[in-house]
């Protein structure tokens, strides 16, 4: 994976206001780590219906650290697990790791 | 314009809130983590403009719009693209944006919901509040029903029987029985004329279901419902009788 999440799209969002991109970046440190968990949890008893909406939530948070294949393989990943297919797993967890990693420095 | 936000995901609603504060005729007035609770709202309150996300756990944004008999207009938020020829068939949705919303692509939806004429200009919150009784909504021919902060869709032509219990009501319907908190008045006035009627004063029948009449009694499925005397004749009126 050559993507790296960056702030881009909530410094345009905030434009300017360090209260406001300090508070989005405390919800999203709170809200990720439960989605991500809950994704997990779904992914690993195999409920992949469940696990596909939690991939969709994700989505919108991938798509916010500037993500443009990452989101892509999201939207892939989320229609195959409603298939039943978890093939691109691995790949998905790169972004939620770099993400969580990222979370961790900023 | 005033307006609400419904999202379940609260970097969505925060988010949406910051695009609103950029536009100075747009005025957040409430947001609420599920469609339920913004239900309970729109029934005291007006609004001009909602921003709606789709898919939320247990009752999607479709399923919302189909609640309200004058919605205002809505421009709906989703991390998902693949809903948009749905979103165009209600005449309410304005726009719809996809996650992650950006300010340019943002004004041009406000543009597009104030250059939209009002849809239910006579729309008010008594009108809703009016049509939307405790526990219980309708459309025409599906009745909405509130349990335990669900709306769960009843198709009316399935009911069976509605029996007063006390503050709640047991609606049997072909698959299941559901208990909700109201009365039978309010759900009289939710349901059409020409299949329901009132035979005692604890029960409603679905008069389509009736499968035999005997003195002061009609049989539905397996249950024997009570005819009042004073409803008896306006029931033998409605049947159709050799």
């Amino acid at each position: 994976m050559t993507e790296t999440p960056n702030l881009i799209y909530i410094k345009e969002l905030a434009a300017g206001s360090d209260t406001f991109e300090q508070k989005l970046i405390n919800i999203v440190k709170r809200e990720f780590p439960e989605e991500q968990k809950e994704f997990l949890a779904n992914y690993n008893s195999k409920s992949f219906t469940k696990a596909a909406e939690n991939v969709h939530k994700l989505k919108h948070k991938i798509g916010m650290f500037g993500f443009e294949t990452g989101y892509q393989v999201a939207i892939d990943f989320e229609e195959e697990l409603k298939e039943n297919n978890p093939s691109l797993f691995t790949e998905f967890m790169l972004i939620l790791d770099a993400i969580e990693n990222f979370l961790k420095i900023i | 314009m005033n307006c609400i936000i419904i999202d379940d995901e609260e970097t969505a609603r925060v988010i949406i809130q910051q695009l609103c504060s950029q536009v100075e005729e747009l005025s957040v007035i409430e947001e609420f983590p599920n469609a339920i609770q913004a239900i309970k709202f729109l029934n005291k309150e007006k609004v001009d403009l909602i921003f709606l996300d789709i898919h939320m756990p247990d009752f999607t944004g479709f399923d919302f719009i189909q609640t309200l008999k004058n919605p205002p207009k809505i421009i709906l938020t989703t991390s998902d693209k693949n809903f948009a020829l749905e979103a165009f068939e209600y005449e309410c949705i304005v726009d719809y944006l996809v996650k992650p919303i950006t300010l340019p692509r943002f004004l041009k939806a406000i543009q597009k919901a104030e250059s939209t004429p009002d849809i239910n200009p006579a729309s008010t919150t008594q009108d809703q509040s009016e049509n939307e009784t405790a526990g219980i909504s309708s459309g025409e021919n599906d009745l909405y029903i509130n349990i335990d902060r669900r709306l769960i869709k009843i198709d009316m032509s399935t009911i069976l029987v509605i029996e007063a219990k006390g503050d709640y009501i047991l609606i049997k319907t072909e698959k299941q029985n559901y208990t909700v908190h109201s009365t039978l008045k309010k759900i009289e006035e939710k349901l059409p004329n020409d299949l329901f009627l009132k035979v005692h004063r604890s029960y409603i029948i679905n008069i389509k279901k009736i499968i035999d009449i005997e003195d002061n009694s009609v049989l539905i499925e397996k249950d024997v419902i009570p005819v009042s005397r004073s409803n008896r004749s306006e029931l033998m009126k409605r049947l159709n009788l050799l």
